[in-house]
This record gives structure tokens, C-alpha cells and sequence, in this order.
């Protein structure tokens, strides 16, 4: 059984400095407030997984909560560049950040073989791409043992935190989420702690035609953040916020602006530890 | 340029996305990119081949959205998809055993062989001096496909003599190269930008002008080309837009930008 927590409880009693967190959810059901919520605490040293790192990443890395990224699509979807991963990648700024490129068939098996307790999984993918030469530690070939065909294996991701965002959970913390159901369940089963954020808490979960059920015993923390994946889209809910994505290209654009955009939003600036001053600057 | 430009009451990417409808008239389904591919394969639903299978990466089968999708996952996909799968059913069980027949891509840069790259732009792969989004779901889908098509916009800066990355596979070096891999799908069999067609040369496997759309020279697409573009025998040209193609894809731009 989840507990029923505080969004900022649920971070703070999962998401440690130097984790490797995956927030998924694609293009649905993204848990953007999660991610706000991870800048407010000033998390650092983050190794962020994520397929499609798309706003939600771009301002934790422009934040300066990222080490390393891993993921396979790095774009604001349907508008362009992610300007602060490009800024981070290009300059180094506000940190240098590694990055770990797979492609989506590559992540997901990823995915898949951490959620099944496996090393590895199998896949028909990467050959003959550039990707390859730069995963020696993820991506490598393998032959089959019963035909003898050459394939590559791709390793377990493990991380250390999931976060996901769904429609509803129950008040023991059995989560239902539909609609595209992404890679939301896989990244929770693989992960070692698991922060779910939803729109509602309700008595009873009624069935919904496609849906997917977390049951609340593979859940450490549930937290109710009524508008958590906006601008994305939460199905039966409310929809993208189209005009965001577009608005987050200028806002992202320049450094002045989004360190205004993360104060105007309570978030500290970049490489600034949240509650640092007022700790009488102890803390790094 | 050619002198009837002031007679064409229509843009060069309406014409690239109208051709590339067209291309699908043969296909029975197609795993659609983000933009370009995605304007293209809808207009082909409204226009040449109303029973397209449209299958996008976030796990939509056989969708049929009434406005072009912003994301590769908008809720209009889900909502009047057959069916949706999560993320690891689309690239496992429909993708990678070859059961999709037409792979719909979009590209930064492009090369003789049809090598497609959309990672980094720039040799130093660590430095690049610009970053792209990256893979997607492209590699597999370049490889497993039956067949491959490819939408984007002709000029120096994306068809190139060789790619900075090897994002998705094309032809690889040249001929052979595909099989040597072990890549099941036979790779890319049209290129559509806006000047015109491309198709690989069946021997050498090098991409080849076929066909020039209206108002464009041939001389238009060698300049927008980085390598020394080969040219077939008796390049066609593209029929113009009919009213009907132009008006379907107008009133499909004009729903999504109200949307």
C-alpha cells in the first residue's frame, strides 16, 4: 500500500542528490509539477532518464538538477529545439551535462528488461547507426543461442526513482491510468521507489476501458496534483496546452528569461541550492 | 527558375506534401514521423488512399485524427485510434517484425545513399555545433519497414555528400550494405522535397532525380544538392496540385491551427 503524501513530501522522501530518476509519461501524462517540484528542492547531481525529455527536462537541466541524460527524442514536440539541453550539451552551461543516446525501440527494451529483472534485452535496432559507437556500456551485439542470427542486446535501466503521473488512485494508492499508456508502468516496475502523481483520489477506482492499474503495493508515495502533467494532457481531464509548448521555445531561449520564468514560478535560479541563504550559506 | 512561377497559386511545401500523399496511393499502412510525414500521410487518408493504416510511435493504430497531431501523442490520436498500445508493444510486436509497410520519415540532413541524420550537425559528435532532437523511434524504423519514404525540404544544408551521424540507415555506403547488416527492410525507395522526386538507383543504390515538380529546373535541385546529383535519363514532372488536393490540405492546416 502507497502512502498518501504532499507532492513536496513525496519528493523529498524519494528524489536524493546523485538519484538516476526517470519521469516518463509519453507525450501523456507527463508529471511536469513533479519535475517543477524536484527544481523547487534543489535536487543536483541528477541522472535524469527519460525517452522524450521534452519541457519537463528542459527546465531541470537548465535549472542545474542534471549530471547525465539518457533518453532517445530530445525535442519540444511539434515546435523544435529544447534550448536549455541544447545549451547545456553546446556550452556546458548551467553544468556540463553527459548525455546517453538510445533510440525509443532501445530505451523501451531498456525499460522492459529492468522491469522483468533481467540484464538485457533483445531487439532488432542500432545497427549500422552511429548510436552504437558511443553506448559501449549499453549496446552491444549478441548472437542467438538457437539460430545462431547476430542481434544486439541492449542493458537493464534500474533506476533509482520513477515518477509518473495518472488520472486516479485510490486511498490505498492503487493507481489507474488510460489513454496512451506509454512506458509509464515499465518505468515503475524497473525503478527501486515509485512517486505516482494524479488528478484525483477517490473510494473506489471504476473501470475504464484501456486502462492500466499500478497496484498501490509496487508504489511508495502517491501524491494528488490536480493539473500535474499541463501543459501536457491528462485524458478525461484536460487536454495540451498547445500554446505553451510554443510559449516554453522563447521563454527557454534565453538565459535571462528563464531564470526569470523559474522566480517568477518560486523555482531557485540556476546552480543556486534552494534555501541556501537562508541556511546561512552551510550548504554548496 | 522557369517563367510560369506567377501562374502557381500554391506553395512548394504544398507540393512537396501533396506529392508525397500521392506517393502513398500503393500503401496499406504507414508509421508516420512528426510533421512533414504527418501532413503527407493525412492528406493521403483525405485524398488518394482512404484506408491507410495510420500507426504513430505513442502506440495509436489505425488512427484517424480530423486535424494534424502537434505531438506524436495528442489525445485526437488515442481518441480515434482501433487500438493503443503502450511504447513497448509498438516497437516489439508491430514495428520490428517487419508487419508495417511503409515508414514515413522526416530529416535534418540526408546523403547520397539515404542515410539519414537527425543527432548533431557538425563532425565532433561530444561539440556539435547544433544539437537535434536525436533518434526517436527512426533507426528501427528505417530497418524495419518494408519500405522507407522520405519527406524534407531540398537545399545545401540538408542533402549532403555524407552525414555528420548515421541517425537511421539508408543504404549505408552503397550497395550490399543493408543485407550485411542484417537490416529486414529494403530501405528507402523515395525521397519527395520540395523541388521534386528522388528514387535509389536499383544498381548502385545512389539517389537519383526522377522527377522536378512544376516551375522547378533541374538545375534548381544539382544547386541544392552537395554532391554531384545524378539525373535520370528523362526526369518527369510532377502534376501540379489538383484544386481538390490543395483544398483537403488547406482545410486540414486550418483545423489544426485552430485547434
Amino acid at each position: 500500500m502507497a502512502d498518501i503524501v504532499s507532492l513536496t513530501q513525496g519528493v523529498a522522501r524519494l528524489v536524493h542528490d546523485g538519484d538516476a530518476v526517470a519521469l516518463e509519461g509519453f507525450t501523456h501524462l507527463i508529471p511536469m509539477e513533479a519535475g517543477n517540484e524536484i527544481i523547487r528542492q534543489g535536487r543536483r547531481d541528477l541522472t535524469l532518464i527519460r525517452m522524450t525529455p521534452d519541457i519537463v527536462y528542459d527546465r531541470m537541466i537548465g535549472a542545474g538538477c542534471a549530471r547525465r541524460l539518457v533518453f532517445s527524442w530530445g525535442g519540444n514536440p511539434g515546435v523544435g529545439s529544447l534550448h536549455r539541453l541544447r545549451d547545456a550539451i553546446e556550452h556546458g552551461w548551467p553544468e556540463p551535462l553527459e548525455i546517453e543516446e538510445h533510440s525509443h525501440a532501445g530505451m523501451v527494451n531498456r525499460y522492459v528488461a529492468g522491469a522483468s529483472g533481467l540484464p538485457f534485452a533483445v531487439l532488432r535496432g542500432y545497427v549500422g547507426t552511429d548510436l552504437m559507437q558511443h553506448l559501449p556500456d549499453s549496446v552491444a551485439s549478441v548472437t542467438c543461442p538457437f539460430t545462431g542470427e547476430d542481434l544486439v542486446a541492449v542493458s537493464a535501466l534500474n533506476p533509482d526513482v520513477a515518477i509518473v503521473h495518472a488520472q486516479r488512485a485510490d486511498r490505498s494508492g492503487n493507481v489507474q491510468l488510460w489513454g496512451i499508456p506509454g512506458v509509464q508502468k515499465e518505468a515503475v516496475l524497473a525503478a527501486d521507489r515509485a512517486l505516482v502523481t494524479v488528478e484525483e483520489v477517490v473510494d473506489e477506482l471504476e473501470p475504464v476501458a484501456g486502462e492500466v492499474i499500478l497496484p498501490g503495493w509496487v508504489i511508495d508515495c502517491v501524491a494528488h496534483v490536480p493539473g500535474g502533467a499541463a501543459p501536457s494532457y491528462a485524458q478525461g481531464y484536460y487536454e495540451r496546452e498547445n500554446a505553451e509548448y510554443v510559449a516554453w521555445d522563447a521563454i527557454s531561449r534565453d538565459r535571462a528569461r528563464f531564470a526569470a520564468w523559474l522566480d517568477e514560478h518560486g523555482m531557485p535560479a540556476p546552480g543556486r541550492r534552494a534555501g541556501a541563504a537562508t541556511a546561512g550559506g552551510g550548504l554548496t | 527558375m522557369s517563367t510560369d512561377q506567377a501562374d502557381l497559386d500554391y506553395s512548394a511545401d504544398e507540393m512537396m506534401s501533396i506529392a508525397a500523399a500521392r506517393a502513398l496511393h500503393d500503401c496499406t499502412s504507414c508509421f508516420v514521423g512528426i510533421g512533414l510525414p504527418s501532413t503527407a500521410a493525412n492528406l493521403a487518408v483525405r485524398t488518394t488512399v482512404p484506408d491507410l493504416v495510420l500507426i504513430y510511435e505513442s502506440g495509436t493504430i489505425g488512427t484517424r485524427p480530423d486535424r494534424l497531431p502537434l505531438s506524436i501523442g495528442d489525445g485526437i490520436l488515442a481518441e480515434t485510434a482501433d487500438a493503443v498500445v503502450g511504447v513497448p508493444e509498438i516497437f516489439n510486436y508491430w514495428l520490428q517484425p517487419g508487419r508495417i509497410d511503409v515508414g514515413f520519415l522526416g530529416a535534418a540532413q540526408i546523403d547520397r545513399f539515404a542515410n539519414i541524420n537527425t543527432t548533431v550537425i557538425g563532425a565532433d559528435y561530444e561539440h556539435p555545433k547544433v544539437r537535434l532532437p536525436g533518434a526517436g523511434g527512426a533507426p528501427e524504423i528505417a530497418g524495419a519497414c518494408r519500405r522507407v519514404i522520405v519527406v524534407v525540404r531540398q537545399s545545401l544544408r540538408t542533402f549532403v555528400e555524407q552525414v555528420d551521424f548515421v541517425t537511421s540507415v539508408g543504404y549505408g555506403s552503397g550497395p550490399g550494405t543493408r543485407e550485411r547488416l542484417g537490416l529486414r527492410g529494403r530501405g528507402p525507395v523515395l525521397v519527395i522535397t520540395d523541388l521534386g522526386m528522388l528514387r535509389p538507383d536499383p544498381q548502385t543504390c545512389e539517389l537519383t532525380l526522377e522527377a522536378v515538380h512544376p516551375g522547378v529546373t533541374v538545375d534548381d535541385a544539382m544547386a541544392a544538392t552537395g554532391w554531384d546529383l545524378r539525373i535520370a535519363d528523362d526526369p518527369a514532372t510532377s502534376q501540379p496540385p489538383t484544386d481538390e488536393e490543395l483544398h483537403v490540405l488547406r482545410d486540414l492546416e486550418a483545423r489544426t491551427s485552430r485547434a
